[in-house]
C-alpha cells in the first residue's frame, strides 16, 4: 500500500508538470488549430533563463522564475509572429513540420548554451522532504501539483469569465466570424502562444528541479507531454487534465511495478509507457477521450 | 508535334514519365554524367553521394505516403530502423551475440523492405481510422515503441550502444565491399558502392513513378486532396491506405537496410525522433509529391553538412569553432531548422518548385518577365 501511494505521489507530479505543458498545446490548437512542436525547444529556453538567472546571475528563485516566464512567453510571441503566422491558411501538416524546424533553431543553440553538463534552476524546496504515514513525500512534489492545480483553476476562470476568454473561445470555434464581430484574431493567436510559453517554462523548471537537473535531455519531458493531449483530444481542455493524469500516473506506475511483474519488457519501459497508452486509446477512440470528433462531409 | 513538346494528343503521353524527347535525352546525359563521376571522385564524397543515393530511395517512400498520399507520417525512422536489423539479420554475420545467416543480397534486401512493408501493413488498418494530426501522433508513438522493441532485443539489434555489424554486400559471390577488378579495370569499394546505391535508386525511383502514374497513384492523390470525395467517388479508402502504408514502408525498408550497410554500423540509437524529422524535412525541402523532387531533397540534406564545412574554408566567418556561439555542426543544425521554416513559408514546392520555376524561365526566354 505504501508503495502504491509512493507511486501515486510520484505520478501526480509528474502529471502536473504534462498538464502544464498539455495546456500550452491544447490552448494553441484550440486557437489556430496548429499543434506547436516548437513546445520542448520553448520548454528548454525557459527553464534555461530560470537557471541562468538564479544561479549564473544569482538572483532570487522567485524572479527568475517570472523572468523565465516571461522570457518563455516572449520566445513563444516571435515564434508565433516570425514563422507561424505567415502560414495561416497552409495546410495543417505544413506548419506543423514548420514548429519541428523551429524546434530545431531554437534548440541548437540553447543544448550549446546548457552544454554537457547538468546544470540546477536554484529551486527553494531542494530535495527536502515531508514523511505522511510512511509515504516519502518531496516539497517540490508539492508545490507542483499545487502550482498546476492553480493554474488550471485560473485558466477555467479565464476561459469562462474574462472577455479575453470568451475571445479566445470565439477564435476557436470559427476565425472568420470571429472577425467579423471584431475580435482581433491575430492578436488571440500571439496571446494563445504567449499562455503556453508561459506555462511551458513553470514545466520546465519543475521539470529540471529533481535529481536530473536541467540537461539536454530534459525536453524529453515535453515530448512525453504530446500523448497526454491525445489522450485527451487536442481540443480539450479538460481532456489534457484527465491525459495528463492518466499519462502521468500510468508511466509512475510502471516504472514502480513492472520491473518486478512485467521485467520481460525491459528496462526504462516506463518511458515508452505514455505511447503505448496513446497507441491503445487511438485504437479505441481516433479522436481522443475528449477530442471533438470531425464532421465528415463532403 | 515536332516543335511543340507540351501539346498532347494522347492521354498516355501526358502521363509518361518523360513527357520529352528533350527530358529524355537530358535524362541519358544526366545519368551517364553520374555514372562516370566516381572516377575523378574522391573516396569520402563516393560514400557520401552513395548515402543520398539510398536516402532517396527512403524519402521517396515517405513522399508516397505524405506527399501524394497526403497521410503524415512521423513514424519513417521505425521502418527504416525494421528493415536495418531485417537486412542485418538475413545478410550479416553471426556472432555470439547477435544472430546472422549471411544470405546472398539479392534475398536480403527485397526481404528487407518486406519485413518493413509487412508491419506497415499490420499497422496501417489503425491507421486508417485516423486523420490528420492523430495519425502523426500515432506514428511518433511508433518511433518510441521502435527504440525500445530494439534495445531490448538485443539478438538482433546488438543491444544500445554496442550496435552490430550490417548485413554484408555481396551479389553472387561478388563482394562489393571489396576492391575488385571489373573486365580488367580496377574498381574501389567505394565506387561499387556508388554504382550499387545509383542502380537501386534507378530502379527504385522508376517503380515509384510509374506507380503515381497509375490507377493507385490517382487513387492516393484523390485521398490526400479530400478522402471523403475520394471514397464517393469510389475509392476503398481503407484498401489505398493500406497500400499506401504497405508500399512506404517498403522503400523504408529498403532504404534502412542499404543505408546502414553503407554507413557500417547499425546502432539502436539512430532510429530515433530526429531521423523521422530529418526524412520529413528532405520531403518538405524536396518537394511534397515529387519524385525528383525526393532526389534534390535527400541530396541537399546529405551534403549540406559538407557543404557548410566547405564553406567555413572559404567564408572565415562562418568558422566559428568550438569557442564561438556555435560550433559547425550546430550551425548545421541550426541552417537545417531554418531552412525547413524557410522553405515552407516562401517555396511550398521546395527545389523541385524552384528548379520549375527556372526551367519556364528558360523556356520562354527572351521574352521570360
Amino acid at each position: 500500500m505504501t508503495t502504491f501511494l509512493q507511486a501515486t505521489v510520484a505520478g501526480l507530479s509528474l502529471a502536473s508538470i504534462y498538464m502544464l505543458l498539455a495546456l500550452g498545446f491544447v490552448i494553441i490548437y484550440k486557437s489556430m488549430q496548429v499543434l506547436s512542436f516548437a513546445h520542448p525547444a520553448i520548454m528548454l529556453f525557459a527553464a534555461y533563463m530560470v537557471s541562468w538567472f538564479s544561479v549564473d546571475k544569482d538572483l532570487n528563485f522567485w524572479l527568475a522564475l517570472a523572468l523565465g516566464v516571461v522570457a518563455a512567453g516572449a520566445m513563444g510571441w516571435l515564434a508565433e509572429r516570425i514563422a507561424v503566422r505567415p502560414m495561416i491558411g497552409k495546410p495543417l501538416f505544413a506548419i506543423a513540420i514548420l514548429t519541428i524546424g523551429l524546434d530545431i533553431a531554437i534548440r541548437t543553440p540553447i543544448n550549446n548554451l546548457i552544454g554537457i553538463n547538468i546544470r540546477s534552476v536554484g529551486d527553494p524546496w531542494g530535495f527536502g522532504t515531508w514523511q505522511i504515514g510512511g509515504v516519502v513525500v518531496q516539497h517540490r512534489a508539492v508545490a507542483m501539483i499545487v502550482t498546476a492545480f492553480i493554474v488550471g483553476s485560473l485558466l477555467f476562470a479565464f476561459f469562462r469569465y474574462s472577455r479575453v476568454g470568451l475571445a479566445m473561445r470565439a477564435t476557436a470555434i470559427d476565425q472568420e466570424v470571429a472577425l467579423a464581430q471584431g475580435i482581433s484574431v491575430g492578436r488571440i493567436f500571439s496571446l494563445a502562444w504567449i499562455m503556453a510559453g508561459a506555462m511551458a517554462a513553470l514545466a520546465g523548471t519543475f521539470a529540471s528541479s529533481d535529481l536530473s537537473g536541467l540537461s539536454q535531455s530534459t525536453y524529453i519531458v515535453a515530448l512525453k507531454a504530446l500523448p497526454a493531449i491525445v489522450v485527451g483530444g487536442l481540443d480539450s481542455i479538460g481532456g489534457a487534465v484527465v491525459g495528463a493524469l492518466i499519462i502521468g500516473l500510468a508511466e509512475a506506475y510502471t516504472a514502480t511495478y513492472q520491473s518486478q511483474h512485467l521485467s520481460f519488457l525491459g528496462g526504462n519501459f516506463s518511458q515508452v509507457v505514455p505511447y503505448l497508452v496513446l497507441l491503445i486509446v487511438l485504437l479505441i477512440k481516433p479522436y481522443g477521450l475528449f477530442g471533438t470528433e470531425e464532421v465528415e462531409r463532403v | 508535334m515536332r516543335g511543340r513538346p507540351n501539346l498532347f494528343t494522347r492521354y498516355e503521353a501526358d502521363a509518361g514519365i518523360f513527357p520529352s524527347n528533350t527530358q529524355r535525352v537530358w535524362f541519358v546525359i544526366g545519368l551517364i554524367a553520374v555514372a562516370v563521376l566516381p572516377i575523378w571522385l574522391p573516396r569520402d564524397w563516393m560514400i557520401l553521394i552513395a548515402t543520398a543515393f539510398i536516402a532517396s530511395v527512403g524519402v521517396i517512400g515517405l513522399n508516397l505516403i505524405t506527399g501524394y498520399a497526403g497521410q503524415v507520417s512521423l513514424g519513417h525512422a521505425f521502418f527504416l530502423g525494421i528493415g536495418a536489423y531485417a537486412g542485418a539479420a538475413l545478410g550479416g554475420a553471426a556472432t555470439d551475440r547477435v544472430t546472422g545467416l549471411g544470405i546472398d543480397i539479392l534475398i536480403w534486401l527485397p526481404a528487407a523492405g518486406l519485413a518493413a512493408g509487412l508491419v506497415g501493413a499490420i499497422i496501417a488498418p489503425v491507421a486508417v481510422r485516423l486523420r490528420g494530426l492523430y495519425l502523426a501522433f500515432l506514428t511518433l508513438g511508433l518511433v518510441f515503441l521502435g527504440e525500445h522493441i530494439f534495445r531490448e532485443w538485443d539478438s538482433v539489434t546488438g543491444g544500445p550502444g554496442i550496435g552490430r555489424e550490417p548485413a554484408e554486400l555481396s551479389l553472387l559471390g561478388w563482394r562489393f565491399d571489396l576492391d575488385g577488378t571489373i573486365g580488367g579495370f580496377n574498381v574501389t569499394r567505394e565506387q561499387q558502392i556508388y554504382w550499387l546505391g545509383l542502380v537501386v535508386l534507378i530502379f527504385m525511383g522508376f517503380m515509384a513513378k510509374n506507380l503515381v502514374r497509375s490507377r493507385i497513384g490517382r487513387a492516393f492523390a484523390a485521398i490526400r486532396d479530400r478522402d471523403i470525395a475520394a471514397e464517393v467517388m469510389g475509392i476503398d479508402l481503407t484498401r489505398y491506405k493500406v497500400l499506401a502504408f504497405a508500399v512506404s514502408s517498403f522503400y523504408a525498408g529498403v532504404a534502412g537496410a542499404l543505408l546502414f550497410t553503407v554507413t557500417g554500423f547499425v546502432n539502436t540509437a539512430s532510429f530515433n525522433l530526429l531521423l523521422s524529422i530529418n526524412y520529413i524535412a528532405m520531403v518538405v525541402i524536396g518537394g511534397a509529391a515529387s519524385i525528383a523532387g525526393s532526389i534534390m531533397g535527400a541530396a541537399f540534406l546529405t551534403l549540406l553538412p559538407r557543404m557548410i564545412d566547405a564553406a567555413g574554408d572559404v567564408l572565415p566567418f562562418l568558422e566559428v569553432g568550438s569557442q564561438g556561439i556555435l560550433s559547425t555542426s550546430q550551425l548545421e543544425r541550426v541552417i537545417f531548422g531554418v531552412l525547413i521554416i524557410a522553405f515552407l513559408i516562401f517555396e511550398p514546392m521546395g527545389l523541385y518548385g524552384i528548379w520549375i520555376r527556372i526551367r519556364n524561365y528558360w523556356k520562354a526566354w527572351p521574352f521570360s518577365y
